[in-house]
């Protein structure tokens, strides 16, 4: 830091970012010399309570909590990995429906984040406009759910309810409509002389920084890179539809890695999952819905399992990994970890941000989508005014304790 | 002696009446500003007297200040800021009443006195001690120095038209502009250069009063409010009237400057009401020509664009409504040899 630098507190709490993460950045006027992140502001101990109090049914409950909006991929992502580890399968039709759910997720959440980048960048009116449009599907999964934000559909084995024909014309009536708003949409982001003005090469994430700093979701796909779990290591319906990859070259044949690319990829993206949408309701095969009904029996079996399971979902902001470890007789999980995508996008807004400007700051922060709940796993200590900070080789050790403890129990 | 005398006093009650005037208008223009933006955003809005509210309740509010702040000149700010913008007003003619320091300044002054309160908002930015607020008060500079030229060029190409047309006028006071009104003394090219401008000034008066494209020097999804970070309750609530004042003040600038018409010398043959009757009309009349200025520099523009960058302000202040006032100013001189 020169002399000439003062730094600058973005956070704990700041208009622009819209949960607890500080960013220190040193300025010299507006421009940004040095960027540095500290995390661990809202750890709530969720895989705590999942490893202690609840069993794994009760769990779901809980995954849902983790991310107000990701509130289908976390659980779709626990019950993937329980599944995996308990050996106790969906049926088909299941598949389709947690596909559509997750699907209007996507676009709930790419909308909700439209709105927010427009937000940032001072241009309220479009954040109305998107936060209106985006109505249409919140009533719409209100409509299939029963709630608009907690979906509570996601169960081990299965999805809670079905799909009726009159939902199926609901659903196709939705997506109608936002066939037919798309263009609208896609006039408003992509042409607007103002915003373009504000993204173009402004945040630039390299092709190389992403892959070295592991970016996932529509940040790795706006600097080039073809990374889709729904892609890569299709789950749910997703092998049956063939999903690929969205990078901004389909749009306008050239990568460029910054904010404007983000954009041009979540809205191909909302487009993309309207069609999945379309595709999945056509093909909705008939049967259960349910591979285990009776829940007593499930939460038996589910006791009675042994084994370890990854779960790996395509969130509107990335790649989720659940892990979960079950153990014969014991009810709540031996292990669960949660790996949510912000995670990996919070390290590339330091080569994003360096040589930008202040006014940059929120639109690079949100252009990942950052959501902190979901990215919080360690709580940095403040025992009695006391601060530490926590080493490399403390953590280290620390995690080469809980693998012998983890190992001690397995066996 | 006593004339002087009484003089002064009638300055010190006039001062009083446009502030009476002017404050209460200017809050109730951001409640219509904020209510109609609100319908262009598929929003309901809040109640045109919510800027009452809001001041009440500023002012009811504990004043904080920093601890590391300077504080007379962080308290002192606010004042400056709203005092500063209430003197300009002075010097405006306001519809059919002439300005009440009529004689003693003239447009180069106004230019002068509209420094002030961004002054007053930079020391006050710096004097509170907070990042964001030093970030804010940079960036007020930048814009300040930004929108000068435009503005000064604006001025400057007008006042130049009549003095060569009335060469005995005194071209810079505001009644000269308002006793020949410029598109009546404009030739075709003149005409154009006179459109050029006033959308320049609409763009500088956007400027001038902070509103997205270019508050940048408030920001809120940036800097948290900038220069006005730290400030609380009273102050606040100075600065917020002194924001409304200012609203007024350029509005009352441009309508002088290029739609200074009134409604009684074309109605007077067909109705007959008395004089006091006819100040009432005109005076109303000014006060819809406000609003309608105010709609298009302020409203219009804050719900169509995106906040521009500091870099991409000062390129649209000093690159593009430069250049279009040269062009203007190459219009007028244009009209002016013709």
């Amino acid at each position: 830091m020169s002399e000439h630098a003062y730094s600058i507190p973005i956070g704990p709490l700041h208009p622009a970012i819209h949960e607890p993460i500080t960013l220190k950045i040193d300025v010299e006027g507006e421009e940004i010399v040095g960027v540095d992140v500290f995390c661990s502001q809202v750890h709530r101990g969720i895989e705590w309570i999942g490893m202690n109090r609840n069993n794994p049914i009760q769990s779901i409950y809980l995954s849902e909590r983790v991310c107000g909006i990701c509130n289908i991929c976390h659980p779709f992502c626990m019950v993937q990995a329980v599944e995996d580890a308990s050996g106790i399968y969906p049926p088909e039709r299941a598949d389709y429906i947690r596909t559509i759910m997750a699907e209007l997720e996507r676009i709930h959440s790419h909308l909700l984040w439209a709105g927010v980048a427009a937000h940032e960048i001072g241009f309220d009116t479009v954040f109305h406009y998107t936060w209106a449009l985006r109505e249409k599907v919140m009533d719409l999964i209100e409509y299939l759910t029963g709630n608009r934000v907690t979906k509570a559909i996601m169960m081990i084995g299965g999805v809670r309810r079905d799909i009726t024909e009159e939902g199926k014309k609901k659903i196709k009536e939705g997506m109608q409509y936002y066939l037919e708003k798309f263009a609208k949409i896609e006039d408003i982001y992509l042409n607007d002389p103002t915003i373009k003005m504000r993204t173009r090469d402004v945040g630039v994430l390299t092709k190389k920084d992403a892959l070295k700093l592991c970016a996932v979701g529509p940040v790795a796909r706006a600097s080039g890179i073809p990374k889709d779990v729904r892609q890569d290591f299709p789950y749910g319906a997703y092998a049956d539809y063939g999903v690929r990859a969205i990078t901004p070259d389909i749009y306008n044949g050239e990568v460029h890695g910054d904010v404007f690319d983000r954009i041009i990829v979540r809205l191909l993206e909302v487009k993309q999952s309207v069609d999945i949408i379309n595709w999945a309701v056509d093909n909705l095969p008939p049967g259960p819905i349910l591979a285990e009904k009776n829940l007593v029996k499930l939460k038996m079996l589910l006791k009675k399992a042994e084994g370890e399971g990854i779960g790996r979902v395509e969130a509107p902001r990335g790649e989720d990994i659940h892990y979960v470890r079950l153990e014969k007789g014991k009810e709540p999980f031996l292990s669960w970890k949660i790996r949510a995508p912000t995670y990996n996008n919070v390290l590339p807004w330091i080569p994003m941000l360096l040589g930008g400007q202040i006014a940059d700051v929120p639109i690079v922060a949100a252009s990942t989508d950052p959501c902190m709940s979901c990215l919080n796993r360690v709580t940095v200590v403040d025992e009695k005014g006391k601060k530490y900070e926590i080493t490399k080789e403390y953590m280290h050790e620390l995690s080469v304790r809980k693998t012998r403890r983890l190992m001690r129990n397995a066996h | 002696m006593l004339t002087n005398v009484l003089n002064i006093l009638w300055y010190i009650a006039a001062t009083f009446l446009v502030a009476i005037f002017a404050i209460p208008f200017g809050l109730l223009t951001k409640g219509i500003d904020r209510k109609l933006a609100a319908h262009m955003q598929w929003r309901v809005g809040p109640p045109v007297w919510q800027p009452f509210w809001d001041v009440k309740k500023l002012f009811q509010k504990e004043t904080i200040v920093p601890e590391e702040a300077i504080s007379w000149l962080y308290n002192a700010a606010p004042i400056l800021c709203l005092a500063s913008t209430v003197v300009i007003l002075l010097y405006i003619p306001l519809g059919p009443f002439p300005p009440i320091l009529e004689g003693h300044g003239d447009v180069i002054l106004i230019l002068y006195l509209l420094t002030i309160p961004s002054l007053a908002m930079v020391a006050g930015g710096f004097a509170s001690s907070s990042p964001f607020a030093s970030v804010g008060a940079q960036r007020e500079m930048v814009l300040m120095m930004s929108y000068e030229f435009p503005l000064a060029a604006t001025i400057i190409a007008l006042a130049w038209k009549i003095s060569s047309l009335y060469p005995k006028e005194a071209a810079f006071s505001l009644t000269a502009f308002s006793v020949h009104p410029i598109w009546n003394i404009m030739g075709p090219f003149g005409i154009i250069g006179a459109v050029i401008l006033l959308l320049v000034l609409l763009l500088v008066t956007t400027g001038e009063i902070t509103k997205v494209p270019f508050d940048i020097a408030e920001a809120e999804t940036e800097i948290a409010e900038g220069v006005f970070v730290e400030y609380s309750g009273r102050n606040l609530g100075l600065f917020y009237l002194a924001d409304a004042v200012k609203t007024v003040v350029m509005s009352a600038l441009i309508v002088a400057i290029f739609f200074p018409y009134n409604l009684s010398p074309i109605l007077t043959p067909y109705i007959s009401i008395p004089s006091w009757g006819w100040a009432i009309v005109d005076f109303l009349f000014f006060l819809l020509k406000l609003e309608i200025v105010i709609f298009f520099c302020m409203t219009f523009i804050r719900v169509s664009v995106a906040r521009f960058r500091v870099d991409q302000v000062v390129k649209v202040y000093w690159g593009y409504l430069t250049l279009a006032s040269l062009i203007a100013l190459i219009f007028i001189a244009l009209d002016v040899m013709l």
